[in-house]
Order: structure tokens, then sequence, then C-alpha cells
């Protein structure tokens, strides 16, 4: 195989890994389960000032 | 009850992020470094119109080309890591973080890849002209990325132009500007591309070095080496000056990186440099007696100077940082103690600003923001349990920066030698210096790495100084996950390295006199 097929196929590869396994099995959006932006604007809100009070 | 945190998990957090970094780093200071030695090559064959010039730049590119495709998008992960890991940071750093990572997408990536295509496959399909300001294209591409990526992590070291708003629990930018040109993010943008235009003239002094010790396309070798260390010492040379900016301005901005750069646990002034020093290893906390060095060689008054640009300037240690009371242009400095104080009335107005607004009662609101707005420089503080835990990783931090000057000073010798050598044209004879640069490869990276260890590990345990810390940045996910995603990440990140090297060997063994792709 030419240098050039090489490495098409290792981008080709490792793309489909990143994307197509890793993003969509390994690394959802974890704020992504809150449906509107008030949702996550309360889930951090509530995470930031209850990990302070937890310490 | 709500859980709290545990601490392998923010352990185990930095660590993946760290192992995605560190090998997405192993890419790009090659990309940063060859792109220019390939560029200079090209502009010389544009102006002389020698084939052996074309030939040379080819060869090069084509290694070029290997590094890019195999490091290509590997720092996308890091943006997959920051939604599902760093949940908590994407959401409070808002904008800020996303503009300069959208404009590095949207405006030097694209620009980026669309001329790399006319770079690699336009040689016969397009004008000289044209073709040579592709790849200059390419290259100013790939450093305007840098510049981006460096602007967003510059902001993490030196927080500006930001305001927090409470309602939205996000930080807005008011300044781009302020962002764009802080002196951290000059400092850094021109650091660390110096450091990959250093570590690409190693690169191309090293594989040239192997063609003369195998006596083949020596003539190749040469004219790529006086390249390379000419590069390489306009590039170390530089470094050493943006390297005393970005000390300057870690000691204004963040002196407890400084501290522990120095393994300095008392101020002083008149303070030295540590030139060479073994630590302590009983000295593990502020808190002890134990001398901080077992042996030390220190240069007086120099740290003095470079840090307060004064040898009589004051330059506080760990515990000075920790206890306060010392005087800076602002008065007695802080304790972390009082600081801690102001973060928690700062997360406490937070608390009560929402509650507020849920009641609808907006005298209430602006009593608390008033609050908030007062105490939000200290806002991170909050959740430091132990002043202790403000001092990061003192060893780690102290020899990598060792590593990176020691490096950084034999890469001028080196690049000084090979410069006059080759100009004097009897490089060719020292075959012991063939051998030095040969192995002065796995240096280059060394240094690289090195530096980022530095300005991520001597940051600790901030994510952004002094508003938000690691702690508080992280999604509250299972252990178990991050440790999988990690090990996933070693296995991917591995894999590729060794296909870079293999196929690069096997095309540097090849020689310039083989261009086809």
């Amino acid at each position: 195989m030419t240098l050039g097929k090489t490495l098409w196929l290792i981008i080709l590869i490792k793309l489909f890994i990143m994307f197509f396994v890793l993003k969509l099995f390994f690394f959802p959006s974890y704020l992504g389960k809150f449906k509107t932006t008030e949702e996550k604007e309360e889930h951090v809100s509530s995470e930031l000032i209850d990990r302070a009070i937890n310490n | 009850m709500i859980e709290s945190i545990d601490t392998s998990l923010i352990d185990w957090s930095r660590a993946q992020f760290a192992l995605t970094a560190m090998y997405h780093w192993l890419f790009v200071p090659l990309t940063l470094g060859l792109g220019v030695i390939m560029a200079i090559m090209e502009t010389i064959y544009y102006k002389t119109g020698k084939e052996f010039w074309k030939t040379t730049t080819k060869f090069w590119m084509k290694l070029f080309g290997i590094n890019f495709a195999i490091g290509v998008a590997t720092g996308i992960i890091l943006e997959f890591e920051f939604g599902t890991n760093w949940s908590n940071y994407s959401w409070f750093v808002g904008d800020i973080f996303g503009a300069p990572l959208a404009i590095e997408g949207i405006l030097a990536f694209f620009m980026e890849a669309t001329f790399i295509a006319v770079m690699f496959f336009g040689w016969d399909k397009v004008s000289k002209r044209f073709h040579l300001t592709s790849t200059w294209l390419t290259i100013i591409g790939a450093t305007l990325s840098a510049l981006w990526i460096l602007i967003a992590n510059a902001w993490m070291q030196f927080p500006v132009g930001m305001k927090f708003n409470p309602d939205t629990v996000r930080n807005e930018m008011f300044d781009f500007w302020a962002v764009a040109l802080s002196p951290v993010a000059i400092n850094k943008f021109f650091h660390t591309v110096l450091s990959g235009w250093i570590m690409g003239s190693v690169f191309v002094l090293g594989v040239s070095s192997w063609f003369l010790i195998k006596k083949r396309d020596e003539e190749f070798a040469l004219a790529s080496i006086k390249i390379g260390a000419s590069l390489g010492l306009i590039a170390s040379v530089l470094i050493a000056w943006t390297g005393d900016g970005s000390a300057y301005q870690v000691a204004q901005k963040q002196p407890m990186k400084l501290a522990a750069m120095e393994g300095l646990y008392q101020g002083q002034k008149q303070a030295g440099l540590v030139a060479f020093g073994i630590l302590n290893p009983e000295k593990t906390s502020y808190k002890n007696d134990a001398d901080a060095f077992l042996v030390k060689f220190q240069i007086p008054y120099v740290l003095s100077f470079l840090a307060k640009r004064d040898v009589d300037g004051f330059v506080p240690g760990i515990t000075d940082l920790i206890e306060g009371g010392y005087e800076t242009e602002n008065g007695p400095a802080l304790s972390a103690q009082e600081k801690i104080a102001k973060g928690k009335i700062a997360i406490l107005a937070l608390s009560d600003y929402r509650k507020a607004i849920k009641d609808k009662d907006e005298t209430a609101m602006n009593e608390h923001r008033k609050v908030l707005d007062a105490n939000f420089a200290y806002f991170g503080y909050g959740y430091i349990k132990d002043p202790a835990h403000l001092v990061p990783n003192v060893p780690m931090t102290f020899y990598a920066f060792r590593i990176m000057v020691i490096l950084g000073g034999y890469f001028i010798l080196l690049f000084l030698t090979t410069t006059i050598l080759s100009i004097k044209g009897t490089f060719e004879n020292k075959k012991w210096l063939h051998y030095i640069c040969l192995w002065t490869i796995p240096l280059g990276y060394i240094a690289g790495e090195a530096g980022w260890v530095v300005a991520e590990v001597g940051r600790q345990p901030w994510a952004i100084q002094d508003i938000l810390p690691t702690s508080a940045s992280i999604s509250k996910l299972s252990t178990s996950s991050v440790q999988l995603t990690f090990f996933l990440f070693l296995i991917l990140f591995t894999i590729l390295l060794i296909a870079e090297i293999g196929i690069m060997l096997k095309e540097i063994k090849k020689g310039p006199a083989d261009t086809t792709h």
C-alpha cells in the first residue's frame, strides 16, 4: 500500500473510533440529560453550591 | 444527602486530561516547527528554481504529512472530555472558553485544512507561487490554531475580561481584547510556538545526521542541517527571552506556581535562583521544619530580579502565600484562611441569590449580588478544605522546570555549534556530533512535555486560577468509567504513536530520492 493510502486509512479509522465509538458510547454531553437551559443552570449552580457546603 | 466528590475521581479525571493533552502535544510541536522549515526550503526552491530544493522540501513535507495525518484531531478528544468529564467547568466558563475554540475551529483549522490539500496534491497542478503561498498559509493556519488554544489556556491561568452572571451561572466576556491580548496569552503563545520551532529543528538535525552517519544523501543532509540549525538557534535564543517573560507573568499572577518551581518555602528579598538542586523528600509540607533541599546551587539575586525586576524585591515563598501578611502593591497580602472565608461568602451569596430569584425578591437579589461581586475574585477558595491543598506538587513542578531550562540551554549550545560548523563546512567530519544530534530528538519532546507539566501541574489546584478548583469543575461520574476511558485513550494513542514512529522510520530510510506518495 502506498504511503498516501496508508495515511488516509489511519485517518479514517481514527476518526471512526473517535466519533462513532468514543464520542457516541463513552463521551455523551453530561449536561445533555437536562432539556432546558434553566435546568442546566439549576444543576450547575446546585453542584457548585453543594460541593462547597460538603467540603 | 449529597455525596462529596471522591478524590480518586478528581485524580483520574486529571490523569485522563493530562494523558490526552500530553499525547496531543507529541504531534503539535513537530507540525509547527517542521512546517516552518519546509516552507523556508520551498521558498529557496521558488527563488533559485533548483530541483534539489524541491526534492528536499518534498522529503520533509512527506514527514510533516505523516505527523499531521496521525496527530490531526487528537486534540478534539480534549473537547469531548470538557463536555463529559468537566461539565461544571464547561458551563461555568461559558463563551470565554468557547469563543477562542470556535475561532480556532472555524478560521484557523479550515484555513489549514484548505491549503494543506493544495500543498500535498498541488505540486504539478498549481503555479510555483500559488503552491508556495499555500505552504506558508498551511503553517500560518496551524500557528493560528495554536494561538486560539493558547489564549483559552492563558485565560484559565489569568482570568480577565469577564464578569460572572449568577442568573446563568456563567462567566460572560465583556472585553474580547483583554482575553486575546492578555500578557499571559502573548507570552504563552510565543513561548509555545518557539518550542515547536525548536522541536522541528531538533528533528531535522537528528534525521539529517542519521543520513551522515549512514553516509547517504550527504548534500541533502548538510543543506537541511544548515536551515534547521539556524532556525533552531534563533528560536532557542528567543525562547529564553519569552521564558523570562512567562516567568515574570507567573510571578505576578500565579506566585504559588513560581514558589513551587523554585522549591521556595520561605520568602526572601535578594532571592537566588536555584540553578541545580535536590529536594529533600522529608519536606512533604510547608508545615514541617525540614530543609527544602538536600543540595542546592543558587545564583544570588537572580530570582528577585526575574520575578520583580529588582534585585532587592521580595519573592514570597509557599509559607508566606499561605500565611499572608507580607507587603504587596495593594497592601498586606491576605492569608489563605482569609481568602477561604471570602470564597465561602461568595458561594453563600450565590446560593442566597438563587433562592431570591425563586422568591422573586429583587431587594434580596441586589443585596446578595453585591456581596457576590465583592468576593468573586476568591470564589474558588470557598472549595478549599485545607490551605495545604493550595500547594501544587512541588517536586514535579520543580524538576520539570529544571529539565526544561537545562535542555533549553543545551539546545542553544547545540544549535550554535552546528550552525558554526555547518557554515565552516566541517560539520560532516564530526561524527560524534552526528550521534549527539540524532539522540537529541527525544530530548526535544521531553523539553516540550516538561514545559507543559510546569504550566499545568504548577497551577493546581486550580482549573481557573482562584475562581474554580478542579474538584468543583468535574462531573460526578463513576471513577471506573473515567478509568475505562483513560485506558482506552492510552491504547489508542499508543497505537497512533507506534504507527507514527514506524511509518516515519520507513520513509526516512527511503530517503529524499523517493518522492512517491
